[in-house]
């Protein structure tokens, strides 16, 4: 009977949920198929609800919870998709746009890009806040490798990744607010870091075209990512 | 009418180009056109914000010039990243980059001649302005009209077969094409050939049996004696693709031969004017504005010894019957166009039936090797240079573009004076007669969004100014 009390019931959306005591409301909603919208987080990474697109209404409590990093609770009723939410969701994914220059018919990633396809799904057919077009870097001093600023939107997933899959930790953030960027090492070229290791992991994870290989085409930048959940989990058996 | 009797007209916006643009006439104290200026009214800053850019990016990027001509840029802007990664592209690549070239041909051709020009032909330069169009021209003669919407069909539909899509394929890469030709889009292209090249055919007889009514306008549209420039093979035959640049006079007399594309910079001069965004070039050995010279089909037609297909061969040789020296009426571009879009059908025939077509090597990988690259090709009209530099991580600190229609500046003012001292008259104007002030620059089928690299509203204006300035006259659409 122990382990029973190790499950948690709950309702999302009005459907009556089971949960594992350990679970995010966002894992227990992909498992029974709710679609929440998401950019920072990953599977085999860490979370940090850097986001907020997975902001979620908890009843009970007048604050929107990330679902990402909000672990489920007893009798807990949640609401994924209501139209305050949907809101603030466009909100969100407008601001993102206007932040950067992101201009996706001419951007390696046109086609595969999360931001983009998460856009559409949202159907935003406008942005409703003036551009900032501010002047962004491009970084192509690395050998095989490419960072645009202009399309980056802080997931952080690339400092999660280096950290904590290649243990190199090159990738951090500098600056606050709207000044925050991602640097290498620090603040120095990407192709002079000393502690970059090349492995390529950070691009691959990058849900923008901010990260891209070298010599690629606009729309040619494809990511694979499948590959991180399995590291992850290979690495924690070796450990045990 | 101002204290000393000279009046400025200004056709404002020009109609039935691609872009925006101006003309004014300055007319003299008896009613008489003194002098007419071609004003391009947009400006975009391509070459600008290009910069920082990584040069992988720059065929995508630059494709965006236009949205009628996105694959000559493309030929153009992919040309010069090659020179960059300093490596020769696979056979099959080039040969794939050819057939998109000639369907971008072909579509462009196609729009200028049927959609924005053939309402002249066919309903009459003083015909109702109101129904002088291709909607006018549908109901009056429907078998034109849809000729010219199959033609161009055509052409867009090979364009979205290799490329993916019609406006800004991505398919043309630094290094060759993305993708190779699959087996049913080959004969799915192949199938389409013989009906377009049945109305090909058809239009070029329809439209050299019309030329006869057209023998003012032939005399007067742009009908002066100019160099020629413009690319030919090896052998002097007529391409699109690559060669080298050759420039005649009007004599038909060849002044250079074998020049390289990339030192264009050696010979070809570019000139700003105050009232105008596109800048006109000339021929640097003889100055500016004695080295006017003209690019595209007709320049192309004059300039080229043969065509390498069977028809156009034939057609080539009745166009160079035409004049016994080089052909000199801009008229003519008309006629010169329509014998390349036949051309082009034939010459896609010939590639297509090549085996090697299907061969799936079509790209080559390589860093860049060098910080600088010029590529050229024969747009539709006329000859595009994209010359690109970058810095030591691939990223382009300096972009040069030299737009086909800016080759033309020269002409096409000169163009207007003619036109307009010919059918202008002040004291009894009439919309026929700026309608032929229009038609003249139509000829060229400039493609001003691209020529400026620039932005704006399409539209045209003929402003007739005073001699002190004052704009006594205006039409506009």
């Amino acid at each position: 009977m122990a382990k029973a009390a190790n499950i948690k019931t709950l309702k999302i959306d009005g459907r009556d949920v089971s949960a594992r005591q350990n679970e995010t409301i966002l894992e227990v909603a992909r498992e029974n198929g709710i679609f929440i919208p998401t950019l920072c987080t990953l599977k085999g990474l860490s979370n940090v609800g850097a986001c907020r697109l997975c902001l979620v209404e908890v009843k009970g409590t007048a604050r929107l919870q990330p679902a990402c990093v909000t672990r489920v609770e007893e009798a807990m009723e949640v609401t994924t998709n209501s139209e305050r939410l949907q809101g603030y969701r466009r909100a969100i994914l407008e601001l993102l746009f206007t932040e950067r220059n992101h201009v996706c018919a001419v951007c390696v990633s046109n086609g595969h890009c999360e931001l983009q396809s998460l856009a559409q799904k949202l159907e935003i057919t406008h942005v409703h806040f003036a551009y900032r077009y501010p002047e962004a870097e491009v970084d192509a001093s690395h050998e095989r490798f490419i960072v645009d600023h202009n399309r980056c939107i802080l997931c952080t997933r690339c400092v999660r990744v280096c950290e904590e899959i290649e243990g190199a930790h090159t990738w951090d953030v500098m600056g606050r607010g709207i000044d925050a960027k991602v640097i290498t090492d620090l603040n120095e070229p990407w192709g002079s870091s000393q502690t970059c290791t090349g492995c390529g992991k950070c691009v691959h994870v990058c849900p923008t075209g901010a990260l891209s290989e070298k010599g690629k085409s606009v729309a040619e930048m494809l990511k694979r990512r499948q590959f991180l959940p399995y590291l992850t989990q290979m690495r924690e058996e070796d450990r045990s | 009418m101002s204290e000393n009797g000279k009046r400025t007209i200004v056709i404002d916006p020009v109609t039935r180009i691609e872009g925006h643009s101006k003309i004014t006439l300055h007319l003299n104290e008896q009613g008489r056109v003194e002098d007419a200026r071609f004003h391009v009214t947009q400006f975009r800053g391509f070459e600008k914000f290009c910069e920082g850019r990584p040069f992988s990016e720059m065929p995508a990027l630059m494709a965006r010039t236009c949205g009628i001509c996105p694959v000559s840029h493309l030929i153009a802007s992919s040309k010069a990243c090659d020179a960059l990664l300093a490596v020769r592209i696979p056979p099959t690549a080039e040969k794939l980059r050819r057939i998109f070239g000639l369907a971008q041909v072909l579509q462009s051709h196609a729009l200028s001649f049927f959609y924005l020009s053939s309402p002249d032909f066919l309903l009459g330069l003083d015909s109702d302005p109101a129904t002088r169009n291709l909607i006018g021209l549908a109901q009056v003669k429907p078998e034109i009209a849809r000729s010219g919407i199959r033609l161009r069909q055509f052409g867009q539909q090979i364009i979205e077969r290799l490329g993916g899509k019609r406006i800004h394929p991505a398919w043309m890469v630094p290094g060759g094409v993305s993708a190779p030709l699959s087996v049913a889009d080959r004969d799915a292209i192949l199938a389409g050939i013989p009906e377009v090249l049945a109305i090909a055919e058809s239009t070029l007889e329809w439209f050299k049996g019309s030329m006869e009514k057209f023998r003012e306008e032939i005399a007067s549209f742009g009908n002066f004696p100019t160099l020629f420039l413009g690319m030919v093979k090896d052998d002097g035959g007529l391409t699109f693709y690559d060669g080298k640049i050759r420039v005649i006079d009007a004599a038909g007399n060849t002044v250079e031969n074998g020049l390289d594309p990339a030192a264009y910079n050696d010979y070809i001069g570019e000139k700003v004017e105050p009232w105008s965004y596109l800048k006109s070039t000339y021929y640097k050995p003889r100055g500016y504005p004695d080295g006017i010279y003209r690019v595209g089909p007709l320049a192309r037609l004059n300039l080229a010894d043969r065509c390498g297909t069977p028809l156009a061969d034939q057609e080539l040789a009745e166009f160079h019957e035409l004049q016994r020296t080089a052909v000199l009426s801009s008229f003519h571009y008309h006629h010169a166009r329509l014998i390349e879009i036949l051309y082009c059908v034939e010459r896609m025939q010939q590639l297509l039936d090549d085996p090697d077509i299907l061969n799936k090597h079509v790209r080559a990988f390589a860093r860049p090797n060098c910080l600088e690259g010029v590529g050229v090709a024969e747009a539709p009209r006329g000859t595009l240079i994209h010359h690109y530099k970058i810095d030591e991580q691939g990223l382009i600190r300096w972009v040069n573009l030299i737009i086909a229609t800016g080759h033309n500046g020269l002409a096409m003012n000169r163009s207007i004076l003619q036109v307009a001292k010919h059918f202008v008259r002040g004291d009894r104007l009439k919309e026929g007669m700026l309608n032929r002030v229009e038609a003249v620059i139509r000829a060229y089928d400039p493609c001003l969004s691209c020529s400026t690299h620039a932005d704006g509203h399409m539209m045209l204006q003929v402003q007739v100014v005073a001699a002190d300035g004052e704009v006594v006259e205006e039409l506009r659409r």
